[in-house]
């Protein structure tokens, strides 16, 4: 900071603001003052000018203004400081300029700095609440050199216009001399020397004025190139009061506010832009993207690694190595305006923090799917426009994009957990992992093992997509059966192909084997259709004598397996007291049901078979002595797959030991 | 707090920072040399104990004017600490939670796919934790 050791001297190169900005500047300028005082001349900026020599800006307007602007705290804090609203102990025309500008910079996402408002800034936004402000703001007619304060909102290509006629009035005037000249206030002297490069680019051109930017939502390059020579930021004095108004401000403001040219706002076709890589790099919005796969995926934005680096240690906040989709678009946002030319903050903006992000833009899986038409280009307004009606109707509330509530994650899981639940049931035990963990990770806890085991049992169930869930539930109501699936679970998922996982996925093994399993026995022993058809999924046909002709059973009626299934269940247990004393008689399930009874309807079939009971069990125990068999040679097999399993689990303790630290150097 | 070394397995320095007030060869003699020591304890502990071993070492040797404190992970990276001998109010509670705030600051480098293992640490927060250690000891 270039805190001038002899800040003599308000005579030094004046504070060159353009015409417009002048304009801008005096005429909030002269609001916040004539708010309280009534005394500056709120006209023309010579008025303004001379009589502003010795009027300051009270306190109140002035607040408020910087309220408005909805920067931080500190930001805030650190404008007022270096605007030398401090130093001098009020806030005169320079000061409040100077502040003015320096909010201008902030709000384009550069830092605080003196040189920051060297360069061309757009004007300061000002969210001014619905008071008559507003009205007065967006009212281009009256701006002539009355007291109209300026308007600041989106809605500002008339106040441009109207600059620009007053700019004609105001060239005699502005280019030389600025009220700052004549305060007393000597530190901000040095301020005007940067401004004074700042200022007389600026006033070289008049095109400054266009409005580009400030209608709807535009791409970051566009609100970088249009940046016209906003006016400056009021200096404003009375921090303490400030700071605590703007805190609160600020966060009631961010709820409701838009500001699309903000470089650290993600907009909504940027945000969908960046929705849809993340979906092109990992599937699951609501998972992880490692580290490797973003660092490939970033390197090719051509950035240098360091730069890559420190973009990733801004946005890995929870630094668990890496990125969930909140944390993604962080880092994408910061990669884009970094090549946009904006310079890297020294911190993780506000608007970029995962959880603001969460709780502005809930992710639901079918939204993406809308996304998917979308080509690689950033689409313009309109389209980002009907998008997003489109996705209002279809999400119907789950999008919450107006008006992000501050409920941050809570209802944000939950939306993410209803809405997974409706599209991928087979997902749901991920979720609750996920975003929990990435909460309690945000938390750093150090819990940095917790972190990567989660991440690997939503891997491993990640493998079992083929084996839904619900089909254990019909497996554990046989009792007799329960024998068999235990037996059976090993040899699906070795049959099944992709159900083989390497030993240290085994715990998934039982869940989805189990059911496979459980269903082929118990169908076997009640219902003929569903045994048979569970056998045939199960792949265990080929080990059985039976298999051919019950594969070919079970074919037709697969599909009847998961409506069957629950009907089923019931029948079951009636048969199952029936069905005992013949147990006893077969250790295993009834094997010889499938073969004996080939009825393809599990219905008519369970009836068929209260009735014939007696011969069902007859042939039963024929099929379970041919099923003895078959379950001998399947025991030895799967003795042998436990002979390797232990084999592997020996080579991998041995690796284990191996790579344990030497302790010899 | 004099200097802060974190040194590779390979004994080969990955990041340090002295105050600078004097002369910094010094310091990076005095924790090259620290090293000789560092090994020393380690292979003192035996195969049989790397489980146990524990990862704070201690104070290494103490010199007329400086202490100097290591500390070791289990990939064999050290962290050296160089304290001012008048800096008698810092305790060993103190150096051993410096230390733990240093590996965490290690371990987010080390998550960061960006950081290749073995490259001298840039990171920013890195830096900043440990400019602020170096700060609260001073």
């Amino acid at each position: 900071m270039e805190t001038p050791a002899g800040g003599c001297c308000g005579s030094g190169p004046p504070l060159l603001l353009s015409e417009g900005e002048q304009q801008c500047y005096s005429e909030l300028f002269a609001r916040c003052a004539g708010a309280v005082s009534g005394a500056p001349g709120p006209g023309p900026p010579e008025a303004a000018r001379v009589a502003s020599g010795s009027a300051t800006a009270a306190a109140g307007p002035v607040a408020d203004l910087f309220r408005a602007s909805q920067l931080p705290a500190e930001t805030l804090h650190q404008i007022t400081e270096l605007c030398g609203a401090k130093r001098v102990g009020y806030f005169g025309p320079t000061q409040f300029y100077v502040a003015l500008k320096l909010i201008a910079a902030a709000q384009s996402g550069l830092p605080v700095r003196i040189e920051s408002i060297k360069c061309e800034l757009p004007l300061p936004r000002f969210m001014m609440s619905k008071n008559d402000s507003e009205v007065r703001f967006g009212n281009s007619a009256e701006l002539h050199g009355s007291k109209v304060p300026i308007p600041y909102l989106t809605t500002e290509k008339n106040s441009f216009k109207r600059m620009d006629d007053e700019e004609k009035q105001q060239e005699t005037q502005s280019p030389t001399k600025s009220p700052l000249a004549s305060p007393p206030s000597s530190p901000p002297h040095y301020q005007r020397v940067p401004l004074n490069h700042g200022y007389s680019k600026l006033r070289s051109g008049t095109e400054q004025m266009h409005p580009a930017p400030y209608e709807g939502r535009q791409p970051l390059v566009q609100s970088e190139v249009s940046s016209s020579g906003g006016p400056g930021a009021k200096p404003l004095r009375h921090q303490a009061s400030l700071i605590r108004s703007f805190s609160v401000e600020r966060e009631l403001q961010d709820n409701n506010s838009s500001y699309p040219d903000e470089p650290w706002r993600i907009t909504e076709e940027q945000r969908e832009y960046y929705v849809n890589q993340f979906r092109s790099l990992q599937p699951d919005p609501s998972s992880f993207i490692s580290g490797s796969v973003a660092k490939n995926f970033f390197t090719k934005s051509k950035l240098s690694i360091p730069e890559l680096s420190y973009i990733w240690e801004l946005s890995d906040a929870d630094c668990d190595g890496a990125l969930t989709l909140p944390e993604f678009c962080a880092a994408f946002h910061l990669i884009v305006a970094r090549k946009n030319g904006y310079p890297l903050p020294e911190g993780l903006p506000p608007t970029l923090q995962p959880e603001y992000l969460q709780a502005a833009f809930p992710k639901p899986k079918w939204e993406c799917a809308l996304f998917d038409s979308y080509s690689e280009s950033v689409p313009t307004n309109q389209q980002a426009r009907e998008l997003n009606r489109t996705e209002k109707t279809s999400v119907k509330d789950m999008t919450d994009f107006p008006v992000p509530t501050q409920d941050v994650t809570g209802d944000d899981k939950q939306v993410l957990k209803s809405t997974l639940n409706e599209v991928l049931p087979k997902d749901v035990p991920e979720d609750p992992v996920i975003p929990k963990d990435s909460n309690s990770l945000k938390a750093r806890p150090r819990s940095r093992s917790y972190s990567s085991t989660s991440i690997e049992e939503a891997m491993k169930r990640g493998e079992d997509p083929p084996t839904p869930p619900p089909r254990p539930q019909k497996t554990h109501s046989r009792a007799s059966s329960l024998d068999l699936n235990k037996v059976f679970q090993p040899s699906v998922p070795a049959t099944k192909s992709g159900l083989l996982p390497p030993p240290p996925a085994l715990p998934p093994r039982p869940c989805p084997s189990q059911g496979l399993a459980n269903n082929s026995p118990q169908a076997r022993s009640v219902l003929p259709l569903a045994l048979s058809e569970q056998v045939s999924e199960a792949e265990l046909p080929p080990q059985l004598n039976r298999a051919p002709s019950q594969a070919a059973e079970s074919s037709p009626a697969k599909k009847d397996i998961p409506y069957s299934q629950p009907p089923s269940k019931p029948i079951r247990r009636k048969l199952r007291p029936e069905s005992q004393p013949t147990e006893s008689q077969e250790p295993s399930t009834a094997v010889g049901g499938p073969a004996s009874g080939t009825s393809v309807k599990p219905h008519p079939t369970v009836q068929k078979q209260s009735s014939k009971q007696k011969k069902a069990i007859q042939t039963a125990i024929r099929k379970n002595k041919e099923a003895n068999a078959v379950l001998a040679r399947l025991n030895s097999e799967l003795q042998q797959q436990l002979k390797e399993v232990h084999q592997e689990r020996i080579a991998l303790e041995n690796q284990l030991e191996q790579l344990r630290p030497v302790t010899v150097l | 707090m004099a200097q802060i070394a974190v040194i590779a397995k390979e004994n080969y320095p990955l990041y340090i920072r002295s105050t600078p007030m004097e002369n910094e060869l010094k310091f990076h003699y005095m924790v090259h040399t620290s090293l000789d020591v560092v090994d020393e304890k380690i292979s003192a502990m035996g195969k049989a104990l790397v489980d146990q071993r524990e990862l704070y070492l201690g104070l290494l040797y103490p010199t007329e004017d400086y202490k100097v404190y290591g500390y070791v992970t289990n990939s064999k990276v050290k962290f050296v600490m160089v304290v001012d001998s008048s800096n008698t109010a810092l305790r060993d509670n103190e150096i051993r939670s410096m230390f733990r705030k240093l590996h965490n600051s290690y371990t987010d480098v080390m998550c960061n796919p960006f950081y290749n293992p073995g490259d001298r640490i840039q990171s920013r927060a890195f830096d900043n934790m440990v400019t602020s250690m170096m700060i609260q000891v001073c």
